[in-house]
């Protein structure tokens, strides 16, 4: 059992400059938690206080309910892995991957079966006298998670262990990455400035920002029911539109748009929305939710005129970029859709999936 | 348009008119620093006799002749000699390299407070040339009573040295990735461990250049072996041919020929052998990320 808590940790450096903010975290036994944000949010930081590479200026961490905060890191039973692969330049495939068996005293046939099981694991059988300097990137990140595989250590940590490879790699690597945890259920932190890895790895999601945890749920509640305008922007890809709004109570509840343009909330949620009527607000509306129109739009969905200012033809669908006064817009369309420069495209915005912010707070309400 | 093509070629000669610089520099060079070896070389073959006698081509011997070389190899003084530079300098390369891969891995990743200072203060005792400390130090060294003993040089030595070997060895250590060390600290290894199965492996071309630097300071010092040793079993080579090849105004050219030879052979050897660990070393860290 390795449930890892963070329990109101706080990492100030010199100058009083606060890296995290007093987190609170609570990660399960075998569960793939990722950590993702912007540079700077305070993710990697964590991180490396729980592997004991950074001290922690207060509150506590435990991993399997034990309080680690002044345990050094080759007590912890941890395993790591860098962006940079951190592999022993002058040491073969083996020897990497044999190291921290080797330094912990176990008897050479265990160690040569641990590295041989991990290695077929991970595809790099043949590769185990290669020093790293004749590997390619892929190849130098499976050893890298090799070496902490064969330690079969409480937690893995892996610190953005894909960013230095190219974005067809990456995508393989995160499967492997995926699989390898189904193979070997050990409870990871992963940490990741790319929101894609976030989602696609996770069993839960935390979202940081400026060394707070902003949110933290399951990928598909993040992205369909974001807590913050940082959330709600931060994840999907094209990000979430943003317009300036108002709500108004006119026979029925609408979102005004900056051009006079009034959509009708969808009726499920005028009790949620009605307190606010009448204040500016944030509508924050995904691409895949502004669209071409169809001949039987579901209930909920509102219109609106968009001067075409920009596609993107991705092939299987077709971004439409445009303004809304001054307000960039994206809209993701069929790409059969006729949208032309400068002419007028009429687009269905489906209200049902629609978030207000709160520009007071930030939070969705 | 017409501008580029007006002047084809031009960089292709401002690159040959540089080639040539540099090689007319190189070649003044390497024809100043040469020749004084070349004709110590030719020297050392010659017979006395022909040496005196002043005739003829002095660039190269008439009658070639190793009776220098045997009379000197057959000298229990010139071997006391050579073997005391041995191992003083054999002793002062160890000395002076555990003290300087200890302290650069303390200063460069142990991480302690005021460890900036004080890797700035090793490398300024560098800056203080050994010719105005010999005054000062031979209070010291008489106060500690070694006086004529080739421990002094064991003492004296890897002060010199250990200063510039610290600065090679920081510089090459902090070329090594952070993550390396902390990759080691999470499988497992103490410091000690990191230093010895990982730092000093990857930075064995920056040892090799301070180990040569330590061996080059020891084995060629004139100054300090002059100054504290004067008995004929303490002297070190350099100062043994000075004390026995020249009596008064007589010069005894072959064999002190022969002799630097015989010196200078130990570092051309090394040289030779580890150049290029040793420029890899010395520019370690203004290439590697």
């Amino acid at each position: 059992m390795a449930q890892v808590s963070i329990r109101k940790v706080v990492k100030a450096y010199e100058g009083n400059v606060q890296a995290v903010k007093g987190i609170d975290l609570e990660i399960a036994d075998e569960e793939f938690v990722v950590l993702v944000g912007p540079s700077g949010c305070g993710k990697s930081t964590t991180l490396r206080m729980i592997a004991g590479l950074e001290e922690i200026t207060s509150g506590d961490i435990a991993i399997g309910g034990e309080v680690v905060n002044d345990v050094p890191p080759r007590d912890r039973d941890i395993a790591m892995v860098f962006q940079n692969y951190a592999l022993y330049p002058h040491m073969s495939v083996f020897d990497n991957m044999a190291f921290g068996l080797k330094l912990r005293k176990f008897p050479k046939e265990e160690i040569k079966k641990r590295v041989d099981d991990a290695a077929k694991m991970l595809d790099i059988a043949m590769l185990l006298d290669r020093k790293p300097k004749a590997l390619s990137g892929g190849q130098r990140q499976r050893v890298a998670m090799g070496r902490a595989i064969v330690r079969n250590p409480k937690v893995f940590l892996f610190d953005e262990p894909l960013s230095n490879l190219d974005a067809k790699l990456r995508v393989q690597m995160r499967t492997e990455i995926k699989k390898v945890h189904q193979l070997v259920p050990t409870t990871t932190v992963y940490v990741t400035h790319d929101q894609i890895e976030a989602m696609t790895l996770a069993d839960r999601v935390v979202v940081m920002n400026h060394g707070i945890i902003e949110q933290v749920g399951a990928p598909q509640e993040l992205y369909h029911n974001p807590a913050t305008r940082f959330v709600a922007g931060f994840i999907g890809s094209p990000a979430m539109n943003f317009l300036t709004v108002k709500l108004v109570s006119d026979n029925g509840l609408y979102v005004e748009l900056a051009d006079g343009t009034r959509l009708a909330v969808n009726p499920a949620r005028i009790d949620r929305y009605k307190p606010h009527a009448g204040k500016t607000m944030t509508l924050g509306l995904r691409p895949e939710h502004l669209t071409e129109t169809h001949t039987n739009e579901k209930p909920g969905t509102a219109y609106l005129d968009a001067t075409v200012d920009v596609t993107e033809p991705m092939g299987m669908e077709t971004m439409v970029h445009f303004f809304i006064k001054g307000e960039p817009v994206c809209a993701r369309v069929d790409p059969l859709t006729v949208a032309i420069p400068g002419q007028i495209l009429r687009l269905a915005a489906d209200m049902s999936n629609m978030h207000l912010i709160d520009n007071d707070t930030n939070k969705v309400v | 348009m017409s501008a580029t093509i007006a002047r084809p070629g031009s960089l292709h000669r401002q690159r040959q008119w540089t080639l040539w610089g540099s090689y007319t520099a190189l070649s003044f060079f390497v024809v100043v620093f040469l020749v004084p070896p070349f004709y110590m070389l030719m020297t050392s073959l010659k017979s006395s006799a022909e040496i005196s006698a002043e005739a003829g081509n002095p660039w190269y011997p008439h009658s070639p002749t190793l009776a220098n070389y045997m009379t000197l190899l057959g000298s229990d003084s010139f071997m006391r000699y050579f073997f005391n530079s041995v191992w003083v300098t054999a002793v002062v390369v160890v000395v002076s390299m555990v003290i300087s891969i200890l302290s650069a891995f303390a200063l460069s990743r142990m991480g302690f407070k005021g460890a900036q200072v004080l890797s700035t203060g090793v490398f300024l005792t560098y800056l203080i040339p050994p010719s105005l400390l010999f005054i000062p130090l031979f209070q010291i060294v008489g106060w500690l009573g070694l006086i004529n003993s080739t421990w002094v040089l064991v003492l004296l030595f890897p002060t010199l040295a250990v200063p510039f070997a610290t600065w090679i060895m920081i510089g090459y250590f902090s070329s090594i990735p952070k993550e390396l060390d902390e990759a080691a600290l999470i499988d497992g290894a103490s410091y000690m461990q990191i230093l010895v199965q990982i730092f000093i492996p990857v930075a064995l071309p920056g040892i090799i250049a301070a180990t040569i630097f330590a061996f080059t300071i020891s084995w060629g010092a004139f100054l300090y072996p002059l100054a504290y040793l004067y008995s004929a079993d303490q002297v070190t080579l350099t100062v043994g041919i000075v004390r026995d090849l020249i009596r008064g105004d007589v010069f005894a050219w072959g064999m002190i020929m022969a002799a630097c030879v015989i010196g200078a052979a130990p570092p051309i050897i090394i040289y030779t052998f580890l150049m290029d660990y040793y420029v890899a070393g010395l520019t370690a860290g203004s290439t590697k990320g």
